[in-house]
């Protein structure tokens, strides 16, 4: 069973202030942690799985500078077999549907039974990558996996809906399945293990050698252009309790108290 | 009259909320643009939905189908794709829903059709769509215009837009399902339901709610404690479920439970749109947030930035003692 993993290297934000740069198109980057996208992370660790238990290869792919390596190796590092990195300056500004399209040159012609992508990312969040990509390669999909079950060439699959609801549904193999959080426990990587990943080699495509114009890449080749970045206007904002917190402790006690809660 | 379409969102017998905020939206939408509101509803024996519709829209295009009658990607995209061509559509909007998201993207690609996903807001401005979309967990908001087209599709995040009839009722017109052969690429087989049993955190009177400000499983008792002080539940967003800490039955949002307590605090959570969902309309909010812009700010009648650790011991101690 041989699975490709398309991941996407970028900046932990969950926690992060975000500030926009002068562009307007972007954000200030410098000072954000980079990493494989969360979703993207249980997706690994899903191929991997799938590797463990019915053999065959795992492909990481991504799309990215040269800093994205380090997803890649964390991939390796992780258990996939091969890397490759896919980068051209072109490539920025891509929407999912250039994404999408870069990807599926890169992978048309490769041996694959599944090809696994987080569900979205935790950037973008576009949600849309996976789908079109499987569409581009005229195979099926199933988009927000809670569960994979193989057998054969048949794969039943547990969707996530909204509500704590799942739905069960069965697509033939070869398919695109797009995983979502909370599907498997991404292993730990150990330092060595990184390390004996450096070692390996990461294959790196650049525009030309996959096959794609100029302008089916980037802002040219994408359906939707960002125009401009903004911080979220606050419609409404808390009263901040101030102080050391054995006073806003005090602050917060003396609020449920006058409410009746205590 | 050009259309504009909304695909009918429903899911075991109950039309989806979406739907009807998807309808509000585009009759504005058709207000502007002097188009015809079209409701496109896909199911079997779901008569009594396209009348309910009706009173959201111009038209009510119903698509009568045994193969119609679970949501499944592959025959939702052989009738849309066929209304589309047939009728040509100004816009088409579908639920930014697990529906939505398995349909929109194929479906674009099949009719080489510009798609924008999770929008929270859209307009066409000089005969260009301009959408609104979060980015980064809702941290930055983006204007995103999209390629010049005859026709678009859009999905529309949930719970963004208002749901209100309109001033008339609309006609149901019956259209000939276009599935001529069997559905075998993908099959649906069966929802599956949560298990039963479990802490039941939609009747709790005063919630603790925990998100990714939590570092190891270890720190999840002395929230317990914190909650049990206040004689109330620990729930939590979505990363504490995913990463095993907490069951799944305590995760608020909207992958998981609508939450009104008369107390929601909410520890370490930023506030994603996905869980807000779930706990706004709590009768009091408090947050304690490192990130001082964190979303969840907006949401909270309080707010302290602070480090969560440092504030639950004096604040149990202080329940405490309250409590006697």
């Amino acid at each position: 069973m041989d699975v490709i993993v398309c991941v996407k290297h970028v900046p932990e934000t969950a926690e992060a202030e975000i500030k926009i740069d002068a562009t307007e198109k972007s954000i200030e980057k410098s000072g954000l942690v980079f990493d494989i996208n969360e979703w993207d992370d249980y997706a690994l660790e899903e191929a991997v799985q799938i590797k463990e238990k019915h053999g065959g290869t795992v492909t990481a792919i991504t799309i990215g500078p040269e800093d994205a390596d380090s997803t890649l190796r964390k991939c390796l590092a992780r258990g996939a077999d091969n890397a490759i990195r896919l980068t051209d300056p072109k490539f920025e500004g891509s929407d999912s549907y250039a994404i999408a399209k870069i990807l599926h040159k890169a992978v048309k012609d490769l041996p694959f039974n599944i090809l696994l992508t987080g569900a979205l990312a935790g950037d973008d969040g576009y949600t849309a990558t996976g789908p079109i990509l499987a569409t581009l390669l005229g195979i099926s999909h199933v988009t927000m996996v809670k569960k994979i079950g193989l057998n054969g060439d048949l794969v039943k699959v547990n969707r996530e809906l909204e509500g704590g609801l799942e739905e069960q549904v069965e697509v033939k193999l070869p398919a695109v399945l797009t995983i979502q959080t909370g599907i498997n426990e991404p292993r730990y990587v150990s330092i060595m293990g990184i390390r004996k990943a450096m070692q390996k080699e990461i294959k790196v495509l650049g525009l030309a050698e996959i096959g794609l114009g100029e302008n089916e890449v980037g802002e040219a080749g994408s359906w939707i252009r960002i125009k401009k970045m903004y911080v979220p206007p606050v419609e409404k904002q808390a009263e901040f309790l101030d102080g050391n917190p054995e006073e806003v402790a005090g602050k917060i006690a003396d609020i449920i108290k006058a409410r009746g809660l205590v | 009259m050009t259309p504009i379409f909304v695909l009918a969102e429903h899911r075991r017998g109950q039309i989806r909320d979406i739907t009807f905020e998807m309808l509000t939206k585009a009759r504005e939408l058709a207000q502007k643009t002097n188009a015809e509101l079209t409701a496109v509803l896909c199911g079997k024996d779901v008569q009594e939905h396209a009348k309910t519709l009706s009173e959201y829209s111009n038209r009510v295009l119903l698509v009568d189908d045994a193969k119609l009658e679970n949501f499944n990607a592959q025959a939702y995209q052989i009738v849309l794709s066929n209304l589309i061509k047939e009728h040509k559509p100004l816009i088409t909007l579908v639920g930014h829903t697990s529906f939505g998201i398995d349909l929109a993207p194929s479906l674009a690609v099949s009719l080489g059709l510009p798609l924008a996903t999770d929008c929270i807001e859209l307009a066409f401005e000089t005969g260009t769509l301009t959408v609104t979309r979060q980015m980064y967990g809702g941290k930055v908001n983006a204007t995103a215009v999209l390629n010049k087209a005859e026709s678009y599709i859009v999905t529309v995040r949930q719970a963004t837009f208002p749901a209100e009839k309109a001033a008339s009722v609309g006609d149901v017109i019956e259209v000939p399902s276009p599935i001529s052969e069997d559905i075998t690429q993908k099959l649906f087989i069966e929802y599956l339901l949560p298990p039963p049993g479990g802490v039941d955190i939609t009747a709790a009177d005063v919630l603790i709610g925990v998100g990714r400000g939590i570092k190891d499983e270890s720190e999840i008792p002395q929230l317990e404690q914190l909650a049990k002080a206040l004689g109330g539940a620990l729930a939590c967003s979505r990363p504490i479920v995913d990463k095993g800490w907490l069951p799944n039955d305590r995760q608020v949002g909207s992958s998981g439970k609508t939450v009104k307590p008369k107390l929601y605090l909410a520890l370490g959570i930023s506030g994603a749109f996905q869980h807000v969902l779930g706990m706004k309309s709590s009768d009091l909010i408090i947050a304690v947030n490192k990130d001082k812009n964190a979303p969840i700010f907006s949401v909270a009648d309080y707010g302290v930035v602070e480090d969560l650790f440092k504030l639950v011991p004096p604040l149990t101690a202080k329940v405490n003692e309250l409590r006697g």
